[in-house]
């Protein structure tokens, strides 16, 4: 079952318009015209899609909740600054399926009363951008985009925006701030996008991916999808394997696949025998073999004691030291965090000294307890999801691989890999 | 509608001067009605732009733990010494601005390496070597 | 009407108006969430994350600065949860400086200090790399130490919200975030106005003024030198503060005990000062109306205002009026015709002045500030300088005698008493401008409707027929509302008065800390006593005043009063 990259899969696709039609595209941009907008919104809220950037946050609801504002103008802002490590799902359908996000937002647009679309796509996505670009420009060229689509009411356009290298920009607040040219910073919530978003005007923020999804169920129906995959996230998610996996890449799956599925009948297994696996790129947390019979939804994976987020999942072979593993996760956030907050800006920055010397094997026990404290403080204090789960996976590898801490506290690297810089 | 073009003009900037200069940074300012301060302040925010004159080609090497995994700090190490200078630097010649740079999205074929525009993945030694042939040439 | 919205804090109920924040809320309990980056006048930023709070239902602790209640809100405030959030949040914040509290200069307004104590943090368990950074010097007025900076953004708020300066901005981003000025080429070499605001809203010792008391001693100690001292209105209704005393207290004759007792050969005041401001400043206001000159005139007694004005609106400089300010004018008189009545030379004398400005520091080493061959104005010290001074000397300033100035520099008006609140300086040149227009005495010498804390106020006076309309702003960002029309060639008005501070004087950046809106009304309050105290309350009344002409000047406006008191300015531009 292909949704989303359907047509990719395809010998010879490229992605240009003439083939995007030929394929049936645009085909629920047309339904959509010949809807009510709230028809739309009821359908997405139907389907029980829900965001496929890293928080799962039901769509058609963030649809209503806008629409509802008695405040215009609107807008539709697509998250295209995908950044989480381990993920690069977006970027495939933005450089071969550009025409496909272009239309979700179109209904999006049309769906929430919005006349203006951005994409903020990060800085270093220069093939999305220009692929992008030009989609942009041939769906003009059509009467796609601009005043009066297809000789209806509806007047929609997109604008890019490109992003200047700050993973912090993936979050949504700090995206809309970047986008209205300014510091990166995480914004206080509330006011929610919805209510106030781009440049104080309710907005939506939707992913890449969940953009994607909208012209398949308005061709088909909400209640078709949500028969897919899971019942609590329908649908199917893009997973992006990669580490240790033999086959790593992007896999379209019904969110009812497990992640054992996913790793041994799409990834080939794990060279090495798999020790861990990093769910939610580096943000979730991490499963250990026997969890991997979980289903690779939002449900499930928070209750397995972790979480789906991008839908990236990093594998780990046996031969990887966790404290090692750990504190590569740290220095990424030390180095990304926006610094508006102290706890984020100030713990991301103790957390990777105190690893750093448990590394070393210049730590204490002392420094563990500190960790896990320190991840508690965060979640619970920071403002945006960056500090929040800036510690988890460092957290997860204390928790779950004890041994592997206390033996560097005794200046031992169980696998062998620390001591050599 | 000026603000909203500060970072297109930053990128402008960086790519013609290779860095953001005070006097580019103050007609910016000038130009959108901004603060010079604030100007400042927006640039020296993001990765991609710089203080300091980058080379003609920027090497960014991913170092996130996909890469990692896969052999990031081996082409790291190989392009300091090859180059002669650290993350952060410019070759004396102003070839060449090596920098260490979080996940490019290329995980599927990592270890990735970012050259000006350009990414290329499942890259090693030997490659890089082409890579910096290729550069070489092309200046 | 809005609506009221019921809530509970640590158990006990309290209703307040829809859109408080738990914040407020709290002190209606009178139960005070502690804060770092929350400061009255600014919007709520929440990234410090010291006043969160747990609310029942909410997954993650909440700022109480920037959260507004909710009906039947369920809201802890000291949880072991929330308590240990705070302690760990100070840590951090604590393991950047380097823990040289004992010989900071701001060790006694130190909010972050303060803190650390009363929640309870003994120990410091992040060890790692901490700030390195070079201090700023380069302006005369104000020091920036990033070391010490907990990136509260306070300054930097102020600087845009209260100032629109901007000159000091958050760059760089996460562990390298800090506060720096455009390309980091320091304070004194960009847009900053001197004005001191910053230093006020600093909860750290990383902004502070620059320190001269030991230029002041090494005066008082040298034989050689005559050392005379003015002080500013607005240090007398706040000097107090700095030991002990409550907020508005009037210590206007013990500041004078304690400066003779420090050694100063002569405690004059700078409201004498003011008083010859005032005779220059409305004649040249007449003259400017009767002749058709520039007009909107602005009053210039504001360095930090003068500044912003150089900066952000050089084509319309001519607006300003020529005079000096109070202690630039009493500078060029005491080294000239005091002076010469000494038999002194300008260079053995020392004009030290203590001001509620920092700003003042930067006013006294202008170019332009050289009437009489030597700088007017020799050092210039704040009131927390001052007191610091006081302090060293061991004088137990709260037990001081009241004591007089000397004569007669030290003779001054009610009028030159209000030149430290906002509207004073209008209200003390209407007062002089009313009786030389109209020839005819004020019944009431008050002009209450230019007084108050709005932030901009506007009026229209009846000068026996003429309306003359006047307008007073405090804070740069309201005086850049009028400024605005001014440019455009709109303003209403004939005569404008501009305080770059909030409150005027009384709130300047070298006052007491804290300094908040309760504590300005107070200060004001205490000016406007000590005017209705005085006999004398109109400028141009002052009997030394009137001597100076008579002996020296001849009279206003002349050529030798325009070489000693007035002064030209330069465009600086803000690019």
């Amino acid at each position: 079952m292909k949704i989303l990259l359907k047509r990719i899969e395809k010998k010879d696709y490229r992605g240009t318009l003439e083939e995007y039609l030929q394929e049936g595209g645009y085909e629920a941009l047309r339904k959509t015209l010949e809807m009510e907008p709230s028809g739309v919104i009821a359908e997405v809220k139907r389907s029980g899609l829900v965001g496929r950037g890293g928080a799962g946050f039901p769509t058609g609801l963030k649809w209503e909740l806008t629409a509802k504002v008695p405040d215009s103008p609107k807008y539709v802002v697509c998250n295209a600054d995908e950044g989480e490590p381990g993920t690069f799902k977006d970027r495939i359908i933005m450089e071969r399926d550009p025409h496909l996000l272009l239309e979700g937002m179109m209904i999006c647009g049309y769906a929430i009363g919005a006349r203006q679309g951005y994409i903020y796509v990060r800085g270093e996505y220069t093939e999305s951008y220009r692929r992008l670009e030009a989609a942009i420009q041939e769906a003009r060229e059509r009467h796609l985009l601009g005043e009066k689509i297809q000789g209806t009411d509806f007047s929609f356009d997109i604008y890019l925006y490109k992003g200047a290298g700050a993973y912090v920009c993936g979050e949504e607040t700090a995206l809309l701030d970047s986008l209205e040219g300014k510091r990166g910073e995480a914004r206080l919530r509330p006011p929610y996008p919805a209510t106030s978003g781009f440049r104080g005007k309710p907005t939506v923020v939707n992913n890449v991916e969940t953009l994607s999804c909208i012209p398949a169920i308005i061709l088909n129906g909400g209640e078709w999808y949500s028969k897919i995959g899971s019942e609590g996230s329908p649908g199917t998610k893009l997973y992006c394997l990669s580490g240790d996996v033999r086959n790593p890449g992007v896999y379209e799956l019904p969110t009812d696949v497990t992640l054992e599925e996913l790793v041994s009948e799409y990834g080939r297994g794990v060279e090495g025998g798999a020790k861990a696996a990093l769910t939610g790129g580096i943000s979730g947390g991490l499963l250990t073999p026997e969890q991997f019979k979980v289903t690779l939804d939002y449900k499930s994976m928070l209750k397995a004691g972790t979480g789906l987020g991008s839908g990236a999942i990093i594998m780990l072979n046996q031969r990887r030291c966790m404290v090692d593993v750990a504190l590569r996760c740290l220095e990424f956030f030390e180095h990304e965090s926006c610094g508006k907050c102290a706890p984020c800006r100030e713990g991301t920055k103790r957390a990777r000294e105190l690893l750093q010397k448990i590394r070393r094997g210049n730590g204490d026990s002392a420094s563990l307890e500190l960790l896990l404290e320190l991840q508690r403080v965060m979640y619970d204090t920071c403002i945006c999801g960056l500090g929040q789960s800036a510690l988890n996976v460092t957290k997860a590898c204390i928790e779950r691989f004890k041994g592997e801490f206390e033996e560097h506290l005794r200046g031992r690297c169980v696998v062998g890999v620390c001591g050599h810089d | 509608m000026g603000r909203q073009a500060l970072l297109p003009c930053l990128h402008l900037i960086q790519e013609k001067l290779g860095c953001v200069t005070p006097e580019a940074a103050t007609l910016v300012a000038k130009k959108l009605g901004l603060s010079r301060g604030e100007v400042f302040s927006v640039a020296s925010f993001y990765g991609m732009f710089s203080r300091e004159r980058e080379g003609k080609f920027v090497i960014r090497v991913c170092v996130s733990l996909p890469c990692y995994l896969k052999g990031a700090r081996e082409i790291l190490q190989y392009l300091q010494g090859e180059l002669g200078v650290k993350p952060g630097q410019t070759t004396p010649d102003g070839l060449f601005t090596l920098k260490e740079t979080s996940c490019l999205g290329f995980c599927d074929g990592a270890p990735a390496v970012m050259v000006n525009d350009k990414t290329y993945g499942r890259v090693t030694v030997d490659k890089m070597k082409e890579i910096l042939q290729q550069c070489r040439e092309k200046a | 009407m809005t609506e009221l919205v019921k809530l509970t804090i640590d158990g006990y109920e309290v209703e307040v108006p829809a859109g408080t924040t738990i914040l407020e809320a709290a002190k209606k309990l009178n139960i005070k969430i502690p804060t770092l980056c929350y400061r009255e006048g600014l919007e709520p930023y929440g990234a410090c994350r010291v006043c969160v709070v747990e609310i029942e239902g909410r997954p993650r602790l909440e700022p109480a600065c920037a959260t507004p209640v909710a009906p039947g809100m369920k809201v802890k405030t000291r949880s072991a949860r929330v308590r240990r959030a705070r302690r760990m949040i100070l840590e951090l914040l604590l393991s950047n400086g380097h823990q040289d509290c004992t010989t900071c200069e701001k060790a006694e307004d130190c909010e972050l200090r303060q803190l650390a104590y009363e929640l309870g943090v003994r120990e410091i368990r992040f060890e790692g790399e901490r700030y390195n950074y070079p201090i700023d010097t380069s302006s005369p007025s104000i020091v920036f130490d990033p070391n010490r900076c907990i990136l509260c953004g306070r300054c930097v708020r102020t600087c845009r919200e209260v100032q629109s300066v901007e000159a000091i901005k958050l760059t760089d981003r996460g562990r390298n975030t800090r506060v720096m000025t455009f390309f980091d080429w320091g304070l004194g070499n960009v847009e900053c106005t001197a004005c001191g605001q910053c230093v006020l809203a600093c909860p750290t010792g990383a902004l502070r003024e620059r320190n001269d008391i030991e230029e002041v001693w090494k005066a008082l100690e040298d034989p050689d030198k005559f050392v005379v001292v003015q002080t500013a209105p607005a240090i007398r209704a706040a000097l107090g503060e700095e030991f002990n005393l409550p907020p508005g207290t009037s210590v206007t004759g013990k500041m004078a005990a304690a400066l003779r007792r420090l050694g100063f050969d002569r405690v004059f005041d700078t409201q004498f000062g003011a008083d010859l401001t005032i005779v220059e400043e409305a004649h040249e206001l007449i003259e400017r109306i009767q002749k058709g000159g520039k007009l909107p005139m602005t009053t210039s007694c504001s360095p930090a205002w003068v500044k912003y004005f150089e900066h952000f609106f050089p084509e319309v400089l001519e607006h300003m009026s020529t005079c000096k300010s109070p202690q630039q004018m009493f500078g060029a008189v005491a080294k000239t015709y005091y002076a010469e009545k000494l038999g002194i030379k300008p260079e053995d004398m020392v004009v030290v002045s203590i001001m509620p400005c920092t700003a003042k520091k930067f006013e006294a080493k202008r170019p332009e500030m050289k009437a009489s061959g030597v700088y007017d104005v020799d050092v210039v010290l704040t009131t927390r300088e001052f007191a610091r001074m006081v302090k060293e000397a061991g004088i137990d300033f709260a037990s001081l005698p009241e004591e007089e100035f000397d004569e007669p520099l030290g003779i001054s008006t009610g009028a030159a008493v209000i030149f430290g609140v906002t509207g004073g300086v209008m209200e003390a040149a209407l007062r002089t401008a009313y009786e030389i227009v109209t020839g005819k005495p004020l019944e009431k010498v008050e002009f209450k409707q230019v007084r108050g804390f709005e932030g901009i106020r506007t009026a229209s006076i009846d000068f026996n027929g003429t309306q003359v309309r006047v307008a007073v702003a405090h804070g740069l960002a309201n005086a850049r509302v009028l400024m605005e029309e001014v440019r455009d060639g709109r303003s209403p008005y004939h005569f404008i008065e501009v305080m770059a501070c909030p409150g005027g004087c009384l709130g300047g950046g070298g006052q007491p800390i804290p300094t908040d809106m309760e504590i300005r009304k107070k200060r004001a309050a205490c000016l406007y006593s000590e005017d209705e105290r005085k006999v004398v309350r109109k400028s141009h009344e002052n009997p030394a005043i009137k001597k100076l002409y008579e002996e020296y000047l001849g009279r206003p406006g002349s050529e030798k009063a325009h070489h000693l008191l007035h002064t030209t300015y330069t465009s600086r531009g803000r690019y």
